[in-house]
């Protein structure tokens, strides 16, 4: 479990990051940022890059930030740095929620909000945050700025639309209206496990009915993603246990779910009913 | 003895051994390096069986910085490792050769190693060494068909059968039979320290040394001897701290062999550390077994007779250890009841999966899991609760003790003392036991999944035949105890100088406790079989007691006061009950007792005595595990919320490591009841070769765990009636969980087998 061997570079600007990638990535160049799921593959000797091109001492990458309507996230912005809201409103508490479902604490020191996207587990938290709230995501190369939505980046597991030159620079969360709801439940075998399913939700309730629903998945597909037919029934009811056991059976039927030899569809199915379920009851004030 | 002093036996001193540790001063194998190192890397086969056509070293010894490279051609003349337990002839030819000589039998298995500067070269290299591997169909269920290890020899070396009385007959008469088909899950100890070996060879005194030994030092040097054609005069082997044992760390593994050999071959130290995912393959698995039980029964539920035949994947070779698994399986299978005839029939399989030998209660998690099930269909046949129908069976204390006809490790099984329905008391008493069904039965009636499940069963511990230990005081006062245990990691040094303290009458803190260090003493057992502080801890009494004459002796001649009036507290011997008056220190004992004293008549000099407990039976704890579960209806996961351990144990030297021990047994019997497996695909290839696949508990999933440690049964066979605790707190877990998930479901029976995960749980719940 030593990592065959590779070139560091240790580029200073973003200039000279995508520069080493045009020209590295050809010869099997990757980024590290946290390392908190390169390394170990690395260790097992299951990827092994030739260069690696640390982006730990750009100057700004980790910044978190409001532009506009939107919460920006720097390349190397940490887990960590979620653990207290990182700015008032729903999107700051929703992330501090989310964050401390993320593997455990020492791994949540070092790994990246932006590695998780570029990584595409189909159980990340973040991709799933990022997939239900709409992110933008701004990739970076010799070749320009392209800005591109989650939906376009996510392409499958462990599978993303960035090309070898490119890189994620930045991740953008739209901010939330102040009277949304938000609920989140994961379920695994043991606390900090890859979640074998996750749900988030998010919502307005405006004069009593559900407005604007947004249910995603995760760690059942292939990727995680918005479920529109489990948003169909939420949008325009009142919240009941009811309402919410159907969403749940709406996104169960909804999705197609990832099978192993440990694992049954059926399974999986019923996990996505539970944490929908579950997560809406989370929502309520 | 003088009997005012205050004992430190039974009382819950801290341990000895924990300032180095919590310092960062621990020195587990990694930390050993000799200058001039190698490092060794085992090439591992990829194929679960297969017949090897050819190894080429060439591209890897190309490598600059790679010194050497072997395959099986270059280690023929290295004998098999041998068993060290429950040796049968027959499994001779199933033994372990240090690589692989013709065919690969498991994923893991050792077909090359190499040998570089430093540890990353060393696997660089390692994946150039060439492997050519016909694939041959594997076997992976140890209770299929019988297949071929290699011509002429059968996929089932030995069938184990223990037993006694007449089954047919009494099955004839019985009200009723009970059958159920039960199995255990593939999972093992998996210490977080991996393991790992330092050779060195010492040429200016023709001495082989080994770092990172632990658990059967001196029987290891011994065969290492052996197989490298030495006396085991010119071998030591040297124990340093041991980042958990569990029955898997300290056995004697291939790549040990191979960094001794390589430090006589290559001239220069050579250090191997196993990675995680080598340990996973690589280190002895345990556990797997699938169990067909019957029992007849009067029409009380009174077991009139048990008849079990099992099937047990040994995996790809027999280790060290041999058929003790299955044998203790089947010998501790009757637990703590009346049994009046009993039939066991093991098969011992061979699969092409990691080889298999003892973890943590072996042979007894499996057959009380088993033993447990039974009684509680027993229950359920007859139509009362899981605790009465315990009550019927129980073994009285009036009948101890109680020999069973069964004998294993070489001993004849003798139940030597328990009062077992008295410790079923005090555990129901334990969680309140009333109170806790209204509860439950409350719980249900809201519509929550909740359950209880109890599991009893007998322990052994303190197996001899024999252990030494050798006490010295120097002229400073400082006394050393040379032991020929192990420590792995249990609290071997405290135990030892609590009985040494209070027999001799010196300060805890002047004692030193040597262990694991085959230079300091001839002979040693380890640490297994939960056997050290029983049979160490007995030894260190009479070895104290011996000395401590020795220094009255001295001293009354040096005081003029007869020895019967003296006594030694903290070291200092003065009149007994006399606080001031004339008194005399250890250190000026051992003075006066220096080479050419006029003291010494015919004696040796020196202040030190030696003594052997020998001792051929074993001695037998015995407990009770309560466990309550609650299942969510959703997604099938269960929750622990209350574990309870009624652990009966004799004399209890240190009440705080007798609860560590147990609290840590638990938590790894959990693992096995609800998280651990080591599971295959269809090839042979493993499964679960990371923490992320291997499911070990963490704190988050062990709930606290209340131990009651009860002494109402000292053992008859040692004076201060000490027994074992290392494995009673895991023998019984993978059974009272299954009998509470049972009752949380409402569908006795439910539980067939180890490990339960929380997808069954919910297609239990969709019948």
């Amino acid at each position: 479990m030593k990592p065959a061997p590779f070139t560091r570079h240790v580029p200073k600007t973003i200039d000279e990051v995508v520069s080493a990638l045009a020209e590295f990535a050809p010869q099997d160049g990757r980024i590290l940022a946290g390392g908190q799921s390169l390394v170990p593959i690395m260790a097992f000797r299951m990827a092994r890059p030739t260069h690696l091109i640390d982006i730990n001492e750009v100057e700004g990458l980790d910044r978190i930030a409001i532009d506009g309507d939107y919460l920006s996230i720097g390349a190397r912005a940490r887990h960590g740095a979620f653990h207290k809201p990182v700015i008032d409103g729903v999107l700051g508490k929703l992330l501090a929620f989310v964050v401390s479902h993320i593997a455990h604490y020492p791994i949540r020191m070092r790994g990246t909000f932006c590695g998780s996207l570029a990584h595409a587990d189909p159980s990340s938290e973040w991709c799933l945050v990022a997939a239900t709230l709409g992110a933008q995501l701004v990739v970076k190369s010799v070749r320009g700025e392209r800005i591109v939505a989650v939906e376009d980046f996510l392409e499958g597991i462990m599978s993303t639309s960035l090309a070898e030159d490119e890189f994620l620079a930045e991740a953008r969360l739209p901010l939330l209206p102040a009277d949304t709801q938000f609920g989140f439940y994961e379920f695994s075998r043991r606390a900090g496990d890859f979640a074998m399913a996750a749900a988030l939700v998010t919502y307005r309730l405006v004069d009593g009915v559900i407005v604007d629903a947004h249910v995603g998945i995760g760690g059942a597909e292939d990727r995680p993603r918005r479920i529109a037919e489990a948003e169909a029934v939420l949008n325009g009811q009142a919240p009941s246990p009811d309402l919410f056991v159907a969403a749940g059976e709406a996104a169960a039927d909804a999705v197609e779910p990832l099978e192993d030899i440990l694992t049954t569809a059926e399974y999986r199915c019923d996990l996505v009913r539970a944490v929908t379920r579950r997560a809406l009851e989370r929502s309520l004030p | 003895m003088s009997g005012a002093r205050p004992k430190l036996v039974g009382q819950s001193i801290a341990r000895k051994e924990d300032g180095p540790l919590l310092r960062g001063q621990g020195l587990f194998a990694a930390d050993v390096n000799f200058p001039n190192q190698l490092h060794m890397r085992v090439v591992r086969s990829t194929y679960a069986h297969g017949r090897i056509l050819s190894v080429d070293l060439a591209p890897a010894l190309a490598i600059p910085g790679v010194h050497a490279a072997w395959a099986f051609a270059d280690v023929a003349d290295i004998p098999p490792i041998d068993f060290r337990l429950t040796k049968l002839e027959q499994l001779a030819a199933y033994r372990q050769t240090i690589l692989a000589k013709d065919r690969v039998r498991y994923v893991g298995d050792p077909v090359a190693v190499v040998f570089a500067d430093d540890p990353y070269l060393a696997e660089d290299a390692a994946e150039h060494v060439a492997v050519e591997i016909e694939e041959l169909p594997v076997i992976l269920h140890a209770d299929g068909e019988v297949g071929e290890f290699r011509e002429g020899l059968p996929t089932e070396p030995a069938i184990i059968r223990k037993g006694y009385g007449d089954i047919d007959a009494a099955f004839a008469a019985a009200h009723a039979t009970v059958s159920l088909s039960l199995s255990i899950g593939r999972h093992s100890g998996v210490p977080l320290e991996t393991r790992g070996s330092i050779g060195r060879y010492v040429a200016s005194t023709d001495m082989l040394e080994m770092y990172g030994a632990a658990k059967v030092p001196h029987w290891n040097r011994d065969q290492i001897a052996r197989m490298l054609g030495r006396s085991p005069a010119s071998v030591n082997l040297f124990e340093g701290h041991v980042g958990g044992g569990f029955g898997v760390r300290g056995e004697l593994y291939p790549e040990d062999v191979l960094v001794c050999l390589a430090a006589i071959r290559l001239g220069r130290p050579v250090k191997w550390i196993e990675d995680r995912r080598e340990n996973l393959i690589a280190t002895n698995h345990s556990r797997q077994q699938t169990h067909h039980i019957r029992a007849a029964i009067d029409r009380d539920g009174r077991i009139l007779a048990i008849d079990d035949e099992f099937y047990h994947d040994q995996g790809g070779y027999m280790r060290t250890h041999a058929a003790t698994v299955p044998d203790l399986a089947a010998a501790m299978l009757p637990g703590p009841y009346r049994v009046p005839a009993y039939r066991a029939v093991g098969h011992i399989r061979l699969t092409n999966k990691t080889p298999g030998g003892t973890y943590r209660a072996p042979g007894r998690y499996e057959s009380t899991f088993v033993r447990e099930r039974l009684l509680d269909a027993i229950a359920a046949k007859v139509g009362v609760d899981g605790v009465e129908i315990r009550r019927r069976n129980l073994i009285d204390k009036s009948e101890m003790p109680v020999t069973r006809a069964l004998e294993t490790l070489g001993t004849d099984i003798v139940l030597d003392s328990g009062d077992y329905a008295r410790l079923l008391d005090k555990a129901l008493d334990g969680v309140s036991w009333p109170e806790l069904q209204a509860v439950i039965a409350q719980r249900r009636s809201d519509g929550e999944l909740v359950g209880a499940g109890v599991a009893m069963f007998v322990e052994k511990s303190g197996l001899g035949p024999f252990d030494d230990v050798h006490i010295t005081i120097d002229i400073t006062g400082h006394v050393e105890v040379v032991t020929g245990a192990a420590s792995v990691g249990q609290g071997v040094e405290t135990v030892i100088a609590q009985i040494c303290a209070d027999t001799l009458g010196v300060n805890y803190d002047d004692i030193n406790v040597i262990h694991g260090q085959t230079n300091r003493i001839a002979r040693g057992l380890g640490a297994f079989a939960s056997r050290v502080t029983v049979m160490t801890g007995e030894a260190t009494r009479l070895a104290a007691v011996k000395l401590r004459d020795r220094v009255l002796a001295v001293a009354s001649e040096l005081l003029q006061s007869p020895a019967a009036d003296l006594d030694i507290v903290n070291g200092l011997i003065v009149r007994s009950g006399i606080s001031a008056g004339p008194s005399i220190k250890l250190a000026q004992i051992a003075a006066a007792l220096a080479p050419g004293s006029t003291l010494l008549g015919n004696d040796e000099p020196g202040l030190s005595a030696e003594a052997s407990f020998e001792s051929k039976h074993m001695v037998y704890p015995y407990g009770v595990h309560i466990a309550v579960v609650s299942l969510a209806r959703d997604t099938g996961a269960i929750d622990i919320e209350r574990y309870l351990v009624a652990y009966d144990i004799g004399k209890a030297v240190n009440p705080m490591l007798v609860e560590g021990q147990i609290v840590g047994g638990v938590a790894q019997g959990i693992g096995g009841a609800l998280y651990e497996e080591f599971t295959y695909d269809d090839r042979g290839e493993p499964l679960a070769v990371t923490f992320a696949d291997y499911l070990m508990p963490t704190a988050r999933e062990v709930p606290h765990i209340d131990v009651i440690i009860s002494e109402d049964a000292p053992s008859p066979l040692n004076p201060m009636g000490l027994k074992g605790a290392g494995e009673g707190g895991t023998n019984a877990v993978g059974a009272a969980i299954a009998a509470a998930i049972d009752d949380a479901l409402g569908q006795p029976g439910a539980i067939t087998r180890l490990p339960v995960s929380p997808q069954m749980i919910k297609a239990m719940l969709r019948k």
